[in-house]
């Protein structure tokens, strides 16, 4: 693998692959010495042009478990506020020999641009570009899905079958777009439910079906109910009324939570809004995986830089 | 005066071959020209002769963003795209909203000497959708205008495009619209449809250009003024125009190259070569297009070059800027579009790039049919060449254009502005030679 840039750029053997790897990260984690010698003297750039602690140490703990050296550049504060350019900051990081950039930015396509663009060697992986893609939250929630559901027989495994309902902003969400296209690779079958202000107005291309209605939805019984994090400033631009009506029309409280079968996982990229998109009862029950989503965001991302990083750099 | 020029054998619009003689600032003579002593002779052995394009839609630059283009480059690319005239948007800085503007735009042109220039003015101060920019002044002053706009931003403002259109009728003026709904593209990125949902870049729906087309032709019609609608993008679009035009509703469109032949995919590279106000559309739009260029609905092509910097484009799609070079490469464009679809032939060519942008914008001594003491523009265009659109094909200052690396039809051979050559044998005349023809040809001021 040369970069991580979208899931849709995944195949089903090359994602199942990278969980598999995964799981042989998540072992090392149970060992007492966490830390692996795969990537010592490769230096990986950790390049947050939007913050995002939760998304940035999660890469730095999987850098450092691999024993790389973490450099973070944080736009903020940085010469990258006073008008530098991607281009600049990305040759600035080349001079000073990065093996791999983690890119977030808050332009859809910037680590696109920054892997094609021959200003830069290094293997690029994307932690969230704008509205676009959020590839490797896909896989860690693809991961702990398989999980879930297969334990330590998950090796070699797609999701065939799983049926998975994903629940808020779809038009905005990175996450939303990078699980629709990496579990319907591996087998799932997707259903998104939002506000029909937010979703794209044509979806015709997308492999899911969308619906306005959550009862409906949840009377399914899905195996897997993802709620996405819904952000103040939406209704602000009219998207929807006031959070008191979202809540009550799309929010996971806790009426609709107790009439899930108990198997349903309840999952959350986080940070969670606790009472608008999702009820305490539901965020804190055994069947949330939103502590595991978090451990197994390092497994993943530890599988992404080791596939990136070591060994030769392929061209796929 | 300037040299005399036999031009041999070349194919006219209408298929016939004719000799053509370039002398004292007129086509002295044509069909077979015999005696034609001491003159330069141009041989147009295979080579289509077309009356100099007119481009109604140029962004020039000057003054105020030299670094992307000057009226000295961007008609030394007007030249090397077969164009004689051009109109000069107003989104210089300062703004073209004044008498004193528009005739420094129109001095530097003729300094130039590669085109005529003539300058659009601003519709409001500024640019700023708030009052009208006195346009009588600018219409009254020696740059003679008749063509206003805010192009880069809509007058979205009702009551304002009312009264602009009101205002215009004084002295046969147009008002040439961007439009745009500002609130429905705040934030806009591409076209509004499956592909931006899957890029993830904020869309521009089609309906923010219809709903304005719709209102403005309602308004035009009220009023009984004159519209001019800049690059028409959208099937829809077409229709309203289409309606409207039935309804004998004063108002004309214009296409670009670009809306001709590239489509949306293109930003699936998040390249932002292809980053572009109103943004590339669908394929079904560009069939509309062609068809509504075909059957006279749009009445002309416009480039709408667009100059910018290699930083400006050098960075994530959402950081550049919008917009590209066409000068250079519209005429081989608008071949591949309309032209070797069987759509068009070069009678209508003719009428799309020359003749209707002059009438529009009521500019004399262009686009006059290829005759005998017609003006002497002409734009030699070899339709046999094919290659790969490249660097040395752009004469201007910037090189943001979406077709380098594409094959495209035919080139242009050379351009003849006011009986003089600009560009000849692929290459633009020396700015010496030319300054020093234009002066001779008319007579005109230095710098």
């Amino acid at each position: 693998m040369r970069h991580l840039l979208s899931t849709r750029e995944l195949d089903r053997e090359a994602a199942i692959a990278l969980l598999d790897v995964a799981e042989d990260m998540a072992a090392v984690q149970e060992r007492e010495v966490k830390k692996l010698p795969t990537l010592r003297g490769k230096t990986v750039v950790n390049l947050f042009f939007e913050d995002s602690t939760r998304t940035r140490i999660s890469f730095e703990a999987a850098a450092k478990r691999l024993s790389a050296d973490v450099i973070n550049f944080s736009a903020k504060g940085s010469s990258v506020s006073k008008g530098e350019s991607l281009k600049d900051t990305a040759q600035t990081l080349q001079a000073m020999g990065a093996d791999g950039v983690v890119i977030r930015h808050h332009a859809s396509g910037a680590p696109h641009t920054l892997a094609t663009s021959g200003w830069i060697d290094a293997g690029v992986v994307n932690a969230g570009d704008g509205t676009h893609e959020h590839p490797t939250q896909a896989l860690l929630d693809a991961f702990t899905i398989r999980s879930r559901l297969h334990g330590a027989a998950s090796r070699g495994r797609g999701l065939d079958g799983v049926r998975v309902l994903i629940v808020g902003d779809i038009l905005h969400s990175r996450v939303a777009r990078s699980n629709v296209w990496l579990l319907t690779t591996l087998g799932a079958e997707v259903e998104l439910v939002a506000p029909p202000t937010l979703v794209p107005v044509d979806m015709t291309a997308w492999p899911a079906r969308v619906g306005y209605d959550l009862d409906d939805a949840l009377a399914a019984r899905p195996d897997v109910v993802m709620m996405l994090r819904i952000q103040a400033e939406r209704m602000h631009a009219a998207f929807f009324p006031n959070s008191r009506e979202y809540a009550r029309t799309w929010g996971l409280d806790d009426a609709r939570f107790d009439r899930l079968p108990p198997t349903t996982m309840v999952m959350h990229p986080g940070p969670m809004n606790r009472g608008l998109e999702i009820a305490a009862r539901a965020a804190d029950s055994p069947q949330s995986t939103v502590r595991e989503q978090v451990a197994n965001g390092v497994s993943v991302r530890m599988a992404a830089l080791y596939l990136l990083l070591s060994g030769e750099r392929g061209e796929a | 005066m300037p040299e005399r020029i036999l031009i041999t054998g070349a194919t006219l619009p209408s298929g016939e071959r004719a000799d053509l003689l370039l002398a004292e600032g007129t086509i002295a003579e044509m069909g077979s020209v015999a005696d034609a002593a001491g003159a330069t002779v141009v041989d147009a052995d295979g080579l289509i002769a077309l009356p100099g394009l007119v481009d109604l839609h140029t962004h020039l630059r000057e003054p105020g963003y030299e670094q992307s283009e000057t009226v000295l480059t961007g008609t030394q690319a007007a030249a090397a795209g077969g164009f004689t005239a051009v109109f000069a948007m107003a989104n210089t800085f300062p703004v073209a909203d004044t008498a004193g503007v528009v005739e420094q735009e129109m001095s530097l042109g003729r300094a130039a000497g590669y085109a005529t220039v003539q300058p659009i003015g601003a519709v409001t101060v500024g640019l700023k959708g708030e009052q009208l920019a006195e346009l009588g002044a600018m219409a009254r002053s020696r740059a003679n205008v008749r063509v206003f706009s805010d192009d880069g931003f809509c007058v979205s403002d009702p009551l304002l495009m009312r009264r602009a259109l009101e205002y215009v009728k004084a002295f046969d003026g147009v008002i040439a619209q961007h439009a745009q709904e500002p609130r429905l593209t705040e934030g806009a990125q591409m076209n509004e449809g499956a592909l931006s949902g899957e890029l993830g870049l904020a869309g521009w729906p089609a309906v923010a250009e219809e709903s304005i087309i719709a209102r403005d032709v309602l308004l035009t019609e009220h009023v009984g003024s004159r519209l001019h609608v800049c690059h028409v993008s959208t099937a829809g679009s077409v229709e309203v125009i289409r309606w409207a035009k039935a309804r004998g509703i004063d108002v004309t469109a214009e296409v670009t190259p670009h809306h001709l032949l590239l489509t949306e995919d293109l930003a699936t590279s998040y390249d932002p070569r292809f980053k572009v106000n109103p943004p590339l559309r669908r394929a079904e739009d560009v069939e509309a297009l062609r068809t509504a260029l075909a059957d006279g609905t749009i009445d002309i092509v416009a480039t709408d070059h667009a100059p910018h910097p290699v930083e400006a484009k050098e960075s994530e799609w959402q950081a550049a800027a919008n917009g590209m070079v066409g000068l250079e490469s519209a005429l081989s464009v608008v071949h591949a579009a309309v032209v070797e679809t069987g759509l068009m032939d070069w009678a209508d060519v003719a009428r799309v790039m020359s003749d209707a942008p002059a009438r529009i914008g009521r500019l004399h001594g262009h686009g006059e049919a290829i005759a005998v003491g017609a003006a002497p523009g002409l734009t030699l265009y070899d339709p046999a060449a094919a290659s790969e659109f490249d660097l040395r094909r752009l004469a201007g200052r910037s090189a943001n254009s979406p077709y380098l690396g594409r094959r495209l039809p035919g080139r242009v051979v050379a351009t003849f502005h006011g009986g003089y050559a600009t560009f000849l044998d692929g290459a633009v005349r020396p700015h010496e030679e030319v300054a020093r023809n234009a002066a001779a040809a008319w007579g005109v001021e230095r710098g």
